[in-house]
C-alpha cells in the first residue's frame, strides 16, 4: 500500500534526514522523493510504502503530522488512493 | 502516474476550498424490532442499532486520517418507526424517539433519522400515532430526526396529511420555543421521498432496502465555485463542462471512501448521494455558485435557470463517477445553511416564491427556512401543498423544512447553531388558505403522458 507524504514548510537543514529518519522509524520504506525550492520556501512531496508500517496507517498520519508541527512544518500522509481516484479515470 | 500538480490540488480542494465527505450514514433495518409492549421495542431499537452502528465512528475517523479528507458527519437512518411501532399498543411512540436518541449518543453519531412516517395516499394507525408523537419526541431528543412523506407522483397528494403537518410544525416550534423553534429544523414533510437519502434530515431506511448499509453524501460548493471562478465571462457550455468535471472528481472520492468504510463495517455499500450541500462557512455556499453565473445576488432574475444548469450538471459529472448513485443528489439549497442565501435573503432578493420556483430545479425543496411564528398553521401546510404538487407534478423529490419562529417576526434572525446555521425571517404572504386547506381529501395522482 502507498501513500503520498507531502513537507510544506520553511527551508532548513535537515529536513529530508528527520522525515526519513521518522518514516524508517515506523518501518516505512521511501520510494521516491521530488522537491522544489522557491525563495527559501520548501514544497517535497515522497511516495513511501506502508504495507509493512509497523502501526496503523491512521496513527502514522497523525504521527507524521505531529512531526511536523515539532518542526514548524506542514508535513501529511495520505493514502495514495485518494488522489488516483480524484485524478485518473 | 500521479504528478505533484494533482496532488496539491486534491490537498488545496480540502484546505482551502472545504471539500469534504459531508456524511457517511448508516442505514439499520428495525422491522425485526416490533413488539406488543412499547419499552420493549424501545430497548430491542436500542440493542439493534448500537450492535450495527458501534463501529461506525471509529472507522470513520480512521478513514479521515488515512486519506486526509475529512468525513464531517457519521450518521444513522432506520426503518420508518411507524412501521417498527405500529404492533405496540401505545398511543405515543415517545419512548422509541428516546431509544434512538439514547443508541445514537453511544454510537457518537450526531443524527439519526427515521422518525417517519409515509402516509401518500392514508396513514394506518401506526403512522397516525407517529405523526402526534412529532412535536414530543423532537422536544425531548436531539439527535432524532423526523420526516413524513405526504405525495408522490404515483399516489397524488394526501391532503388531510398536509393539513396536520402544518399543525404538527406549528406544535413542534412552540413545544421548542426555547431554542427559537429549533424541533422544526429536524423535521421534514416529502413528496417522492427517497429511501436512501445519506443527508438529515430526511433520511430513513427504506423498506426496499436490505439489513444494513452504508450510503456517502458527498459536497464540495466551494470547490465549484473555485473552478468557475477561473472561466469568468464564458459560455454556458464551458460552465456545464467545469461544473461536471469538478463533480466527477468530488464523486469519485466519494466513492473510494464509501467503498473503504463500507469494507471495514462489513456492510455493503449502498449508493453515493451527489450533492452539493452548503454550509454557512464562507465559500461553502451554492448562492455563491450562482451569483459566480453572472447573477448579481442569488434570487434574482436567472437565478433558476442556473441553479438548473448546475443542478443537471453535478449530477452528470457524478453518475459516471460512482456505480450507484442515489439518494437526493444534485445542488441544495437551504437558507439558513448557506452563507449566500443568508445575505440573498436579508437583502430582500431571495424571497419564499423565489426559492419555491428554484425548488422546480433543485435536488429538495423549501429548506430551513424561517417564518413568522404567527404564520397560521393553515398557511404552512398551504405551503406543504404547493411545495408537494411541484414534487408530484415534476417526478421530482420536494420537501419543506421550516420553522415558524415563535415569537419572532420579519427582520428577525433565527439561531440554529453548528451546521443548521441561522436564517433570516422571511415573509409570508398574508392572505389566509384556511378554507382550501380545510377541504381535506386527496388531490389525484397527475398523468404521466401529454406532458405540456
Amino acid at each position: 500500500m502507498k501513500a503520498i507524504v507531502t513537507v510544506v514548510g520553511k527551508d532548513q537543514v535537515g529536513i529530508i534526514a528527520a522525515v526519513c529518519v521518522h518514516l524508517a522509524s515506523y518501518n516505512v520504506n521511501v520510494l521516491d522523493i521530488s522537491q522544489t525550492v522557491m525563495q527559501g520556501f520548501l514544497t517535497m512531496m515522497m511516495v513511501v510504502d506502508v504495507s509493512a508500517c509497523n502501526v496503523p496507517v491512521a496513527e502514522l498520519a497523525q504521527a507524521v503530522e505531529e512531526k511536523g508541527k515539532e518542526m514548524n512544518l506542514s508535513i501529511r500522509l495520505q493514502r495514495e488512493d485518494i488522489f488516483s481516484a480524484m485524478h485518473q479515470v | 502516474m500521479l504528478n505533484v500538480k494533482d496532488i496539491l490540488s486534491t490537498q488545496d480542494m480540502i484546505d482551502k476550498r472545504h471539500l469534504d465527505i459531508r456524511t457517511i450514514t448508516m442505514g439499520i433495518s428495525l422491522l425485526d424490532c416490533t413488539d406488543t409492549d412499547v419499552n420493549k421495542c424501545a430497548d430491542k431499537i436500542y440493542d439493534k442499532i448500537v450492535r450495527r452502528a458501534e463501529n461506525l465512528v471509529k472507522v470513520g475517523q480512521e478513514i479521515e486520517w488515512e486519506f486526509g479528507i475529512p468525513i464531517v458527519n457519521k450518521r444513522i437512518a432506520v426503518t420508518p418507526i411507524s412501521l417498527v411501532g405500529s404492533s405496540c399498543q401505545t398511543d405515543s411512540y415517545v419512548p422509541l424517539a428516546i431509544a434512538m436518541d439514547r443508541a445514537a449518543k453511544n454510537c457518537g453519531v450526531n443524527f439519526i433519522g427515521g422518525f417517519s412516517a409515509l402516509v401518500q395516499k392514508g396513514a394506518t394507525s401506526g403512522d397516525e400515532v407517529l405523526i402526534n408523537s412529532i412535536p414530543e419526541a423532537l422536544a425531548q431528543t436531539e439527535c432524532v430526526c423526523a420526516s413524513v412523506n405526504v405525495g408522490s407522483t404515483r399516489a397524488g397528494i394526501n391532503m388531510d396529511a398536509v393539513a396536520k403537518m402544518g399543525r404538527i410544525i406549528k406544535e413542534t416550534a412552540n413545544i421548542t420555543a426555547d431554542k427559537d423553534g429549533l424541533g422544526c429544523a429536524k423535521l421534514v414533510v416529502f413528496a417522492n421521498a427517497v429511501e436512501d437519502n445519506p443527508f438529515m434530515a430526511g433520511a430513513f431506511h427504506g423498506v426496499g432496502e436490505p439489513e444494513c448499509v452504508l450510503n456517502v453524501g458527498v459536497s464540495g460548493p466551494g470547490v465549484v465555485y473555485h473552478a468557475l471562478q477561473g472561466i469568468k465571462g464564458q459560455p454556458f457550455d464551458v460552465v456545464a463542462e467545469t461544473v461536471k468535471k469538478t463533480a466527477f472528481r468530488i464523486t469519485r472520492m466519494g466513492q473510494m471512501v464509501g467503498v473503504e468504510a463500507s469494507k471495514r463495517l462489513g456492510v455493503p455499500f449502498g449508493i453515493v448521494d451527489l450533492s452539493l450541500a452548503p454550509t454557512p462557512a464562507v465559500g461553502d455556499s451554492v448562492a455563491r455558485i450562482l451569483e459566480e453565473m453572472g447573477l448579481e445576488v442569488c434570487g434574482t432574475h436567472g437565478t433558476t435557470a442556473a441553479l438548473a444548469l448546475l443542478n443537471d450538471a453535478v449530477k452528470k459529472g457524478g453518475v459516471m463517477a460512482s456505480n450507484h448513485v442515489g439518494g437526493l443528489s444534485g445542488a441544495f439549497i437551504p437558507v439558513s445553511e448557506d452563507e449566500g442565501m443568508i445575505a440573498a435573503a436579508e437583502c430582500g432578493t431571495l424571497t419564499l416564491s423565489k426559492l419555491e420556483a428554484m425548488t422546480c430545479v433543485c435536488s429538495v425543496g423549501l429548506d430551513m427556512i424561517a417564518v413568522p411564528g404567527d404564520t397560521s398553521a393553515a398557511t404552512i401546510s398551504a405551503i406543504i401543498a404547493d411545495e408537494a404538487a411541484i414534487g408530484m407534478v415534476n417526478s421530482k423529490t420536494t420537501a419543506v423544512r421550516i420553522i415558524p419562529a415563535p415569537g419572532k417576526s420579519v427582520g428577525d434572525r433565527v439561531e440554529m447553531g453548528g451546521l443548521l446555521g441561522s436564517a433570516p425571517v422571511m415573509p409570508v404572504i398574508d392572505k389566509g388558505s384556511e378554507l382550501f386547506i380545510d377541504r381535506g381529501g386527496r388531490i389525484p395522482a397527475p398523468l404521466q403522458s401529454l406532458k405540456n
